[in-house]
């Protein structure tokens, strides 16, 4: 059945400007997954997490997302988006962007709170956005992704410049959330987090390397740890 | 189309104007100080004022709003919330209406502040009726807003934003027969200064004409409104190439 995939990629190709930026990639990701999409900068993994969204533009191939094609309005509110860099309004405070993306979605005003919660903000509801710290604003910007609760969330590097108590805080309820049927797929550059995944995904110049469990990675390079696990393949592969 | 969503649109534009106190004082402060200084400077020469002043009225509406909303627009754009919103259930109509909105009572609150000055501080015996020049003052706010919606998609930098507004309402200004009388001016220039937005809204606030005359006048207004509105939602982009 395919109700029960979140995603199903295949042979997305992506090219802007006579460039080809995702060459043919085919993937799936069933409801309840926690997928870690892992490159080296520029191998495209926001241009992969932008056309599942269907805000860029696909050549080839086909991206299906809970059953519809790609960018089609009825996934408006069933995919939870956040964008490498916050999106959000400096010039509001933390609760005036969530007042304003949860009234957009149609969702209750106690999910502004328990988005509070999750991503640890109550403290700073009233601060106006220009006035918090990086970190700040892409919690924030996460928040905004989950107040819909929907049933896929695509994240792209959500944790950068977050520090290790807060980034393994989050890491937690993506993993909560992903045991509660929720599809996550998360872009990072922090190896040893991505390995909290069930599965990774590594995209190296559009190409998708390797696609397994964590521990498949580390038997596959012979690697001792994460990072050189990451090295070897980017580096080894042809 | 929700009329919710455009309304909490709406709203959204004006907490964020709330937060910028400075951007308020400025929006209304510097078109009735540009009055009150005309005023002051054509003090010597009677009659002048009562003939160039209401025209300002339409005139700063149309420039203020769309450098406003030309760079709330593009911001929106650059920092990525567009295309936030343009993922999430929102049309584009909700949002351009929604910018219309807010932008629009901004006009209103402007113009009616710089009217009330004009009559009373800045002596104008204006014969045209107030309740028209409001109007006037509203639909060039809205044509500065709608405009400003429209070509936002054509700049990529807030520095190309700005330059816009002087490519856009200079050469209407130069046309609008504020400086040179519509008449007098050569046949192929008067055809375009017949059309162009601004010299609408200096027709419809000219005293002594008929009713049609000024009919037709905001329907022109009304209809460069609507028409560019729905660029601008051509132009909101879903998504990329
Ligand atoms: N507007 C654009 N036009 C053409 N090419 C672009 C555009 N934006 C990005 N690219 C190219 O697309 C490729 C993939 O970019 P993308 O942003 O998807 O990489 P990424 O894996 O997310 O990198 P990072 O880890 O640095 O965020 C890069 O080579 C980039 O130069
Ligand atoms: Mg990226």
């Amino acid at each position: 059945m395919s109700s029960t995939l979140a995603l199903e990629v295949s042979q997305l190709r992506v090219v802007r400007q006579h460039n080809e930026i995702l060459k043919s990639l085919s993937f799936d990701v069933a409801a309840g997954e926690l997928v870690g999409l892992l490159g080296p900068s520029g191998s495209g993994k926001s241009t992969l997490m932008r056309s599942l969204l269907g805000v860029q533009a696909i050549t080839s191939g086909s991206a299906v997302i809970l059953g519809e094609n790609a960018g089609s309005p009825a996934l408006r509110r069933r995919i939870g988006y956040m964008a490498q860099g916050s999106a959000i309004y400096t010039d509001l405070s933390v609760s005036e962007n969530l007042a304003y993306f949860a009234g957009v979605l149609g969702v209750d005003r106690s999910r502004v709170h328990h988005v509070l919660e999750v991503v640890n903000l109550r403290a700073l509801a009233a601060r106006l956005v220009s006035s918090l710290s990086g970190g700040e604003r892409s919690r924030v910007s996460l928040a905004v992704a989950m107040l819909g609760a929907p049933p896929l969330l695509i994240l792209d590097e959500p944790t950068v410049g977050l520090d290790p108590v807060l980034r393994q805080d989050l890491w937690n309820t993506f993993t909560q959330l992903a045991s509660n049927g929720t599809a996550v797929l998360v872009s990072s550059h922090v190896m040893d987090e991505a390995a909290r995944c069930a599965r990774l995904l590594l995209l190296r110049e559009g190409h998708l390397l390797f696609d397994d469990t964590p521990a498949q990675l580390l038997s596959r390079t012979g690697a001792g740890d994460y990072d050189d696990a990451f090295v070897r393949l980017i580096k080894g592969a042809p | 189309m929700s009329l919710r969503r455009t309304a909490l649109t709406m709203r959204r534009i004006m907490q964020q104007l709330r937060h910028d106190p400075r951007t308020i004082v400025l929006l209304l402060v510097v078109p009735s100080a540009l009055v009150g200084l005309l005023a002051w400077s054509l003090q010597n020469r009677p009659g002048d004022f009562d003939q160039f002043g209401p025209r300002l009225l339409g005139i700063f509406p149309l420039t203020v709003m769309f450098l406003v909303t030309s760079v709330t627009t593009l911001r929106e754009r650059t920092n990525a919330t567009l295309e936030r919103l343009l993922t999430m259930p929102l049309a584009k109509a909700e949002l351009i209406l929604g910018y219309a909105g807010a932008f629009g009572l901004v006009a209103v609150v402007q113009s009616a502040l710089v009217s009330t000055l004009s009559y009373t501080w800045f002596g104008l015996s204006h014969q045209g009726v107030p309740w028209r020049v409001s109007l006037v003052a509203l639909c060039a706010g809205l044509l500065g807003t709608s405009f400003g919606l429209a070509l936002s998609a054509l700049a990529t930098t807030e520095f190309q934003a700005v330059q816009f507004m002087p490519a856009f309402i200079l050469p209407q200004l130069l046309l609008c027969g504020l400086i040179v009388p519509l008449a007098q001016l050569p046949d192929a220039l008067r055809y375009v200064a017949d059309v162009v937005p601004m010299s609408a809204a200096v027709h419809a606030i000219t005293p002594g004409q008929s009713r049609t005359y000024y009919v037709e006048q905001f329907a022109i207004m009304l209809g460069y409104i609507g028409a560019a509105l729905m660029v601008g939602s051509t132009t909101l982009g879903r998504r990329t190439k």
